[in-house]
């Protein structure tokens, strides 16, 4: 789930207006795209890039470590159980509102397979410098700076804001793994915090998470074992109960999910959590001075 | 989407064969006394999507026509949880020896559908799983190998249903085929009554489709009961927006859930109260005019923020959305705007040149200003 240069990426439908743009961005910024997927192109070169009729067929001409799906709720089952056949390591979905039968039937695919899945409802992973893959503006220098700082959110426009402040206060990030809004995903907030644990390039994480499910309480209790710092940012405090805000997972009900006690695990843990986001930018910078301090001391 | 009781009885269970008392669906006294003139003793049920109904006096015994008269004109037209009673189910009474629980639900944690059972039933399984967690019985299904009448069987062993075990594992078994071919969220039956003759029967049925299926099953949607709105709630559904109305004062408009639930907890730190959640995400970052023209409309507003931070969003063109709304409606409300990401140095140009605002580098200032204009 963090992307490194070198990493073949295959794009499942590529020609589309969104799969075109998005396709280019990433080129530009370093991403090796092999090839993209539309059965009534097979054969055509886009974007430079050879055309194959789905994802099995890919993966006999062309390496592919990683697959985005630009396709359609009502299609992108079929494209996902196409890349987990063709053996792709990590699926970056970014579909959103796939049914949750479908979304059921993936993840039944899924466990006998080797693949991941990041998503759905992700705007996908980023390693400034590297590269990127789904929706974010990785080629953006502004918001994007290579650095040591991981970051892990279920939002893309959080996210995006929460990398923007970071690199204006000098924090340029190893990795961003955007892991999505649904209720259901394949990379979780403790998987993400795991692979990032493991990230030598990664000296300390910033987990942004949101109101619904128990995501941030299952990696509260990882975050304690680690010896990185990390810190959070909780959206939906303010969220009234009993209402899907925006993500389908992002829901306050019967009392589960509620920002109370994800800050209370998280801070139990160790955690420190921001009221804004712009504070995490400070905390990192504070954790710096006293590294710094340190090192001086030596 | 919900669906209210009669509609999941008649539309889920009874095809699917699971037992269901007699009953009709009555919107006026007249109705609902003619009904327990022709069923006999009956229960009167409001018909709402939400529980609790028998707390709030939704729920009224009635054993002549003219009690079922009386307990209707009582709960129609009643408000329970914010939702105004149109319609009542008036249902043959059932002599009840035993009330149990029986549901099946997309289960987070596994990624898989999950199908419960538990002898406490009639009260919230919340509670139960609360006080008595081991009086919930659970199974996790193997969608390759589905729930078949030797899981039933096997998930309610030992707990000494007597000669009605047979019959609830063939429930259990029929609402799992619900759940898997009706694209259901949560398939749930409590109580499942054992009457005094050994019959099985579901007295409620609590049904939630999954709204990205509403496609696909349309029978379904057509008869679940719309989410109660406002009127500009509805308009922004009308839009394909996901528009909120709260009851604050300083008016948001943001793109993507993540950064919109923040500009409203950034508002609530700072000692100001968000009056909507508005995201134009996705593909709706185009219909930042319609959306703007939606917060506006709200008259609690007294000061806006516009936070943009574009990433798949474009900042550029929702700044076009907002300039061309707001020389439209020339609202007199003061405006703070925070841009960022994609397309930013047109937008905040646009912003600049075509409406004489500056936009503030850090959304936490452009918020101050904003709670502080709303006061």
């Amino acid at each position: 789930m963090i992307y490194r240069r070198g990493q073949k990426v295959l794009v499942q439908g590529i020609t589309g207006k969104q799969g075109s743009f998005w396709a280019e961005k990433m080129m530009e910024c370093g991403t090796e795209v092999v090839g993209g997927v539309n059965p009534k192109r097979a054969r055509e070169v886009y974007l430079g890039v050879p055309i194959f009729s789905s994802a099995v067929e890919a993966a006999r001409h062309v390496k592919c470590d990683v697959s985005v799906i630009f396709i359609p709720p009502a299609l992108a089952k079929d494209a996902i159980i196409d890349a987990i056949d063709a053996g792709v390591g990590t699926i970056v979905t970014l579909t959103e509102h796939i049914p949750s039968h479908d979304v059921l039937e993936i993840f039944a695919r899924l466990r006998s397979s080797n693949s991941r899945i990041v998503g759905p409802n992700t705007a996908g992973i980023v390693t400034p410098g590297e590269g990127f893959v789904g929706i974010m503006p990785g080629h953006n220098p502004n918001v994007f700076k290579p650095g040591s700082v991981g970051v892990i959110s279920r939002s893309g426009s959080l996210g995006t804001l929460m990398c923007l402040n970071l690199t204006r206060a000098g924090h340029g990030q190893s990795a961003f793994i955007g892991i999505g809004g649904d209720p259901i995903i394949g990379t979780t907030s403790l998987d993400a915090l795991m692979a990032l644990d493991r990230d030598e390039r990664t000296t300390s994480v910033v987990l942004v998470g949101e109101i619904g499910g128990s995501m941030e309480e299952a990696a509260a209790e990882y975050a304690r074992s680690m010896r990185k710092p990390v810190c959070a940012f909780i959206a939906g405090r303010s969220s009234p109960p009993d209402k899907k805000m925006g993500h389908a997972g992002a829901i306050v009900s019967g009392g589960q999910g509620g920002y109370g006690p994800k800050r209370a695990a998280l801070e139990r843990a160790g955690v420190r959590v921001a009221d804004t986001p712009m504070e995490i930018a400070a905390f990192l910078s504070e954790l710096n001075a006293r590294e710094y301090a340190q090192v001086a001391r030596k | 989407m919900n669906l209210e009781e009669f509609a999941a009885k008649l539309n889920v269970l009874k095809p699917a064969g699971v037992p269901i008392p007699e009953g009709v669906v009555c919107s006026t006294p007249k109705e609902a006394s003619d009904a327990v003139a022709r069923i006999g003793p009956s229960v009167v049920k409001a018909q709402v999507p939400t529980g609790k109904r028998g707390k709030s006096g939704g729920i009224k015994l009635a054993n002549t026509p003219d009690e079922a008269a009386t307990a209707a004109r009582a709960i129609i037209g009643m408000s329970i949880a914010g939702h105004s009673v149109g319609r009542v189910l008036v249902e043959q009474q059932c002599a009840i020896a035993r009330e149990l629980y029986a549901a099946v639900l997309t289960d987070v944690g596994s990624r898989s559908p999950m199908v419960l059972f538990s002898t406490e039933g009639g009260m919230d399984i919340e509670e139960v799983a609360e006080n008595k967690p081991a009086a919930i019985r659970r199974h996790v299904v193997d969608l390759s190998r589905g729930f078949g009448a030797a899981d039933a069987a096997a998930l309610i062993k030992g707990l000494d249903l007597g000669p009605a075990a047979d019959a609830i594992a063939d429930v259990l078994v029929r609402l799992y085929r619900i759940f898997s071919t009706k694209d259901a969220e949560l398939v749930e039956i409590n109580p499942l009554a054992v009457l005094k003759d050994g019959r099985v029967v579901a007295l409620d049925c609590k049904f939630v489709l999954d709204d990205a299926s509403a496609a696909r099953q349309p029978e379904l949607a057509k008869v679940a009961s719309p989410p109660r709105m406002t009127a500009l709630e509805s308009r922004g559904a009308e839009h394909g927006l996901k528009f909120i109305q709260l009851d604050g004062n300083v008016g948001v408009l943001a793109n993507g859930a993540g950064l919109t639930m923040t500009t409203m907890d950034v508002i609530d730190h700072c000692g100001g109260r968000p009056a909507n959640f508005l995201e134009i995400g996705g593909e709706a970052y185009t219909k930042a005019e319609v959306a703007l023209d939606l917060v506006l409309s709200n008259p609690g507003v007294k000061s806006l923020v516009i936070n943009f931070c574009g990433a798949f969003a474009r900042t550029d063109v929702m700044a076009d959305g907002v300039v061309r709304a707001w020389k439209k409606l020339r609202p007199k409300v003061p405006v703070f705007f925070t841009i960022h990401g994609t397309g930013e140095d047109e937008a905040v140009k646009l912003v600049r040149d075509e409406l004489g605002f500056e936009p503030y580098d850090l959304m936490e200032d452009a918020v101050k200003a904003a709670v502080e204009a709303a006061r």
